[in-house]
């Protein structure tokens, strides 16, 4: 069963960037990708506990802002050391200008 | 030709190396040995969250099922005693005899010692290790009280660390301000500040006289006379790198085990990367650098496994530094000393970057601290304006409107 959330509205993420999204269920990073699609992964680097939407977007890669371990967003896979683990991704829809990702 | 890789030294960087041969294809033996009896671990934490943790963790690099599906012989608690370069091969300190391939020294570096007299001696200790961290936090109960003896990133951590943990502190550093080296004196003042604020005592400019060690406490006798006593000293002044192994085997040392910029030593058969090495930094001229920088040896052992295999992939990656003292980051790219001039940008919520340019307008270094990861985004964008060599325009780079992301387009 889909359980879409409302995370953001599309204007309150640049291009290119990101933002955290907090929900009852955890901490989300959004994203809005260089050809301006939307993205949601979970908000916490799986290395150490720092939030991945204070890191830097580039094309389709976020760095977390501590240790600069890389993720691919569109996907969740962890681009090389300090990253073991792949980070969860999910859905993610635009209505009517809203951001809804899927929190299952 | 004798197969293997062999590394010595089993911290970040060697650890690194060992899956980066993997991950570039060697399917031969690759033998990793530490004189550590742990798993390969991140010793950034030690002096930080790692500490104030309920039990002390080891934030492990690699667990033993990681390093077994990787085929990496990771040897503990072993030392390698000497290097035949002319057999290429390393004989341990059991005696075992290892041929290689390819060697690479990930030794690392270990805490410069007190000279002052007395300074062997219980209540004195120094942060390298877990082992050394464990020791140092079954002394940190509340109310103990702490000495440290270097106002550098790590005494620095370590007062913050001590104080969260409801022990005293105080800062005993020879130079006139904190973190003199490392960073910029606005954001040391910073640093001083926030110190004070947590209750722990600065003492800037003034060298130790003396240190005695009596059973029930370590004293401290200043040049200017005062007399500081403590439960623990602690002393966080520099590193010196691990060359032994390298000297004996008549390698050309410089500053540390002196390298190319592949990361190879004047044997073409032996690498050395990490804190134990000097290598040249092509962004600065070549000027030949030796960084004590987890990131770095990161890199290193990234780069250096490549190049065992034969690659020609040069080390180039701008210098990055960070340090988490309280709620305040501290994070520095590149090298601050080779600025002439800077400017500042305010990030909003006291959070700032010094931007450091040199005569011609090269961006060469950014400073930056505030709360949590305030300044990451830009210290980022900045790190690689760095490695560009890019010409920001100064205003614009202190401009808090400008995007920063925009200048790496120009």
């Amino acid at each position: 069963m889909p359980n879409w959330t409302r995370a953001c509205a599309t204007d309150d993420v640049e291009e290119e960037d990101v933002i955290r999204f907090d929900h009852a269920s955890g901490v989300f990073a959004i994203y809005r990708s260089p050809d301006d699609e939307f993205f949601a992964t979970a908000g916490i680097c799986t290395h150490e506990h720092t939030c991945l939407a204070d890191g830097l977007v580039m094309g389709d890669v976020i760095e977390c802002p501590k240790h600069n371990g890389r993720f691919n967003y569109k996907t969740g896979k962890g681009l090389g050391a300090p990253i073991i683990e792949n980070i969860k991704t999910y859905p993610v829809k635009v209505e009517d200008g809203d951001v809804f990702i899927d929190l299952g | 030709m004798a197969e293997g890789m062999v590394i010595v030294g089993a911290g970040e960087c060697g650890t690194r190396a060992a899956f980066a041969l993997r991950e570039a294809g060697y399917d031969g033996p690759v033998t990793l040995i530490g004189d550590e009896p742990h798993l390969p671990y991140e010793r950034p934490p030690l002096s930080k969250e790692g500490m104030t943790a309920p039990t002390l963790a080891a934030k492990v690099i690699a667990d033993e099922a990681r390093l077994k599906a990787a085929g990496i012989d990771h040897r503990r608690g072993a030392r390698v005693a000497s290097i035949d370069r002319d057999a290429r091969r390393v004989l341990t300190a059991e005696g075992e005899t290892l041929p290689y391939n390819r060697l690479l020294l990930a030794t690392g570096a270990s805490p410069r010692r007190l000279v002052q007299e007395g300074a062997e001696v219980p209540h004195v200790a120094y942060l390298r290790t877990y082992d050394d961290a464990r020791r140092i936090r079954d002394r940190l109960d509340a109310g103990a009280r702490l000495i440290i003896v270097g106002g550098g990133f790590i005494g620095l951590e370590l007062a913050a660390t001590a104080k969260s943990l409801g022990a005293e502190a105080t800062v005993v550093e020879v130079l006139p301000r904190l973190l003199a080296r490392a960073v910029p004196a606005e954001i040391a003042g910073i640093v001083a500040d926030r110190h004070a604020a947590a209750g722990v005592t600065v003492v800037t400019g003034t060298p130790i006289a003396s240190i005695e060690s009596a059973p029930d406490a370590v004293r401290l006798t200043l040049a200017d006379g005062r007399r500081l006593e403590g439960d623990l000293l602690v002393a966080g002044i520099g590193a010196i790198p691990s060359t032994a192994l390298a000297a004996a085997a008549g390698l050309v040392l410089d500053n540390g085990v002196a390298v190319d910029t592949r990361l190879a030593t004047s044997d073409a058969a032996i690498f050395a990367a990490g804190d134990c090495c000097s290598f040249p930094l092509p962004i600065y001229g070549d000027r030949r650098v030796r960084l004590e920088s987890w990131r770095s040896a990161q890199d290193h052992g990234n780069t250096v496994g490549r190049n065992m295999l034969g690659a020609d992939a040069p080390h180039a990656a701008v210098p990055w530094f960070w340090s988490d003292q309280y709620e305040l980051t501290l994070q520095i790219a590149g090298l601050a000393d080779e600025g002439r001039s800077s400017v500042r940008r305010e990030l909003g919520e006291g959070a700032f970057i010094i931007f450091h340019l040199a005569d011609d307008g090269r961006l060469v270094a950014a400073s930056g601290i505030g709360t949590g990861n305030a300044v990451a985004k830009d210290i980022r964008i900045a790190e690689m304006l760095i490695g560009r060599g890019a010409r920001p325009d100064p205003g614009a780079l202190a401009h808090p409107e400008t995007r920063l992301k925009s200048l790496l387009a120009a």
